[in-house]
């Protein structure tokens, strides 16, 4: 047994984490969410090849696991970086888990490649489904309680709607056709529930490094006030949601890629604990900032609703609690909860 | 990145769980003292097989494994309900301490009836003034005609009525609160050490009292050099929890099992915050085997534990006490009797959050070692 990342899976991380430094950093992410929606990150990630990383090489991908996949997303829920990349390695995942062969040979080269890229789309309890910086994309995929459909964006209408995670651009869609993924689904969302909890704890492992610095830094009745159990155990306790979160997630990762039948219960504590992880170490880093954290100025709103929306898709954190106390045991809940959130 | 065991481990696992198939001791008598013998006894089986210390070095009378191969044993024990070998402390910090920080001589002294049970080890750390701040310890060592005279006061001192010797954390100078601490293995068999039982909410007696009045320690008994008795404690309080994360883990999940069973019983199985506060258990159990194993990873790759280890304590003893909490709510009013084994886990788990440093001072650990943030001492 070696739980650690080998140095090929280090090397994937650092690059990106690199490639993000460079193309979007904070102040990028603030001028994305004052309206400048400009993605300077996908060009450069699809420039460097990462989008073929997780689709199967037969469709022009480099066939990697969901793990590496992971690694990827991490950096870039780190960086609150737009979701054109999420979407469309999350729709390369639905589709080549549980889609037909007639749709892994019509999309998968373009999602590899980026020239044709994917949205995902989920159900709402009323109204059309809503989509995470969908626009430009040639294939949404719509994902329901019922089935996973794929829908050309040919023959959809995608009107902007106004969004709580101001680092992505949502929009209402409407379809007039639809094409289901013929497979079981689940084995599908669950690895997208994986990559959810991917980004979740680099939003927190940044939220976290962020409060850090500051409870270091910031004095006040003469010395910094990390030096106060008060702040330096609400660190303490940022540190130890971190770390569960990243066990759960590299474990899921490397579950979806060597033991699938386990996946369940490794994607709902995945999701369940980075999604816990995110939300809480993001307000605990406003609550550090003090009135600081409470301004437009100050980024960390961004990280807060940045987890406000990701830890609720494909499934609250009740959600995934019951799910777990499903597969240990106590058996299904009398109601399924619903998709987005329960 | 492989989480699944080695085809040599795998083949330890099976050859580990063959054996306690067959040498299975029971759980053994009820009252305390003829339950510690049994598990003295039990221990002795454990070592005549080779499996008292695992990690040890072959020349001691271990069997040369890896840490990841100690975790396996110890998790094969939890799963098969095997009863704790009685010399706990001697295996787990006296033993360690020995072999890393002895001489050739202590080694040969010390080891043997370690593995054996003969002499159980007690630690004496912790006094009535000095809890979390261990290093304030007043207990005196003096030199006198070449041997070393100990007075002072020891507490929480777990198996001490049992103990032939107790690790001493003892002052020897005046000067800097670090630099003057010096560690012995003290004889506790000898007048000058009179030991009394501390009664706890639970109404058992785990630990002790231990008072030191002018007893003798040959300086052969001496661990390390003289004032550097702060490092040898800090050294084999890390080697304490290496892998334990893992096996306690292991432990909760299997009375997570016990209360899964207790709740369907009860027909609560239907009841959305029974399951979301059971969920959640499951959850943080199993976080809590994944930070112990990355740890236990970490461990193996750069040879020094890390304070990462105070992520799975802290995890340790609030999942359990969560655990006890859910099962006695689950238990109603049939609870109020108290002679349900749940009750006597929900004081019990009390301590969880005290013993081997509290849940505060783990915290400090991680802000200050891991987090580099500023002390406030």
């Amino acid at each position: 047994m070696r739980f650690d990342l080998n140095d090929e899976q280090r090397a994937i991380k650092q690059a990106v984490h690199d490639l993000c430094e460079s193309h979007y950093d904070l102040a990028t992410a603030h001028r994305t969410a004052d309206g400048e929606h400009t993605d300077k990150l996908w060009p450069a990630l699809t420039a460097s090849g990462w989008a073929a990383l997780a689709v199967p090489a037969e469709f022009g991908g480099q066939g990697l696991g969901l793990l590496e996949l992971s690694l990827v997303v991490e950096e870039l829920g780190y960086a609150l970086s737009p979701a054109t990349f999420f979407n469309n390695a999350a729709a390369g995942v639905l589709i080549a888990t549980s889609g037909g062969a007639e749709q892994q040979r019509r999309w998968l080269p373009g999602i590899a490649s980026g020239e044709a890229r994917a949205a995902v789309g989920i159900a709402t309890r009323d109204g059309a489904p809503l989509v995470l910086d969908g626009e430009g994309a040639a294939l949404l995929v719509m994902l329901s309680p019922e089935a996973v459909r794929l829908v050309d964006a040919a023959d959809s209408d995608q009107k902007p709607v106004s969004s709580l995670d101001l680092t992505r651009q949502m929009t209402r869609v409407t379809s007039a056709r639809a094409n289901v993924l013929p497979n079981d689904a689940q084995p599908a969302l669950d690895r997208v529930e994986v990559l959810l909890a991917a980004e979740l704890l680099g939003v927190a492992q940044h939220a976290m490094e962020l409060a850090v610095a500051y409870a270091r830094q910031r004095q006040q009745f003469g010395r910094p006030i990390g030096a106060y159990q008060a702040v330096s155990h609400r660190c303490a306790d940022m540190l130890l949601m971190v770390e569960s979160a990243r066990s759960a997630v590299l474990s899921a990762g490397w579950t979806a890629d060597h033991e699938p039948e386990r996946l369940p219960f490794a994607a709902s504590v995945a999701k369940a604990v980075a999604a816990d992880a995110a939300w809480q170490v993001a307000t605990s880093a406003l609550q550090i900032h003090g009135g600081i954290g409470f301004t437009w100025e100050h980024p960390i709103h961004l990280f807060v609703r940045r987890a406000a929306v990701s830890s609720r898709l494909l499934g609250s954190v009740d959600h995934h609690l019951d799910r777990a106390a499903h597969l240990a045991g106590l058996g299904a809940a009398e109601r399924q909860p619903e998709l987005v959130s329960a | 990145m492989d989480l699944t065991l080695s085809p040599a481990e795998l083949t330890f696992r099976d050859e580990i769980r063959a054996w306690l198939r067959d040498h299975h001791p029971g759980t053994g008598p009820s009252g305390v003292e003829p339950q510690f013998e049994f598990r003295r006894a039990w221990q002795g089986t454990l070592h005549d097989a080779g499996y008292a210390g695992i990690s040890w070095p072959r020349e001691y009378g271990g069997r040369g494994a890896t840490l990841m191969e100690q975790t396996i044993f110890n998790e094969e024990m939890v799963r098969a309900r095997a009863p704790s070998p009685a010399n706990v402390l001697g295996l787990l910090m006296g033993g360690p301490v020995v072999i890393t920080q002895g001489t050739e001589e202590q080694k040969r002294r010390f080891l043997e009836p370690i593995l054996s049970a003969e002499e159980i080890w007690c630690q004496g750390f912790s006094e009535p003034n000095s809890g979390s701040d261990l290093a304030s310890v007043q207990t005196r060592a003096e030199r006198v005609n070449g041997a070393w005279k100990i007075t002072g006061q020891k507490v929480w001192t777990s198996f001490a009525h049992h103990a032939k010797w107790c690790m001493l954390l003892a002052r020897t100078g005046n000067g800097e609160r670090y630099h003057d601490l010096t560690y012995f293995i003290c004889d506790m068999r000898q007048p000058g050490v009179s030991v009394r039982p501390l009664r706890q909410i639970t109404g058992e007696s785990e630990f002790n009292e231990v008072f030191f009045d002018g007893a003798s320690v040959p300086d052969e008994n001496r661990i390390g050099p003289v004032g550097e008795g702060w490092m040898v404690a800090l050294t084999t309080l890390l080697f304490e929890r290496p892998g334990l994360g893992a096996v306690s883990a292991l432990g909760i999940k299997m009375e997570l099992e016990e209360l899964a069973e207790l709740i369907r019983d009860r027909d609560l199985d239907r009841d959305p915050t029974i399951r979301r506060r059971f969920g959640k258990l499951v959850v943080d159990a199993e976080t809590m085997r994944l930070n112990g194993y990355r740890g236990l990873s970490r461990l193996e790759g750069s040879g020094v534990p890390g304070p990462e280890g105070s992520v799975v304590k802290i995890q340790w003893a609030s999942v359990n006490q969560a655990l006890t909490e859910l099962a006695v709510d689950v238990l109603g009013d049939d609870a109020f009797l108290g002679e349900s084994v749940w009750t006597y886990r929900l004081l019990r788990a009390r301590a969880n959050s005290i013993e081997g440093g509290t849940s505060e001072i783990q915290r400090n650990i991680l802000a200050e070692r891991v987090l580099q943030l500023p002390r406030l001492r």
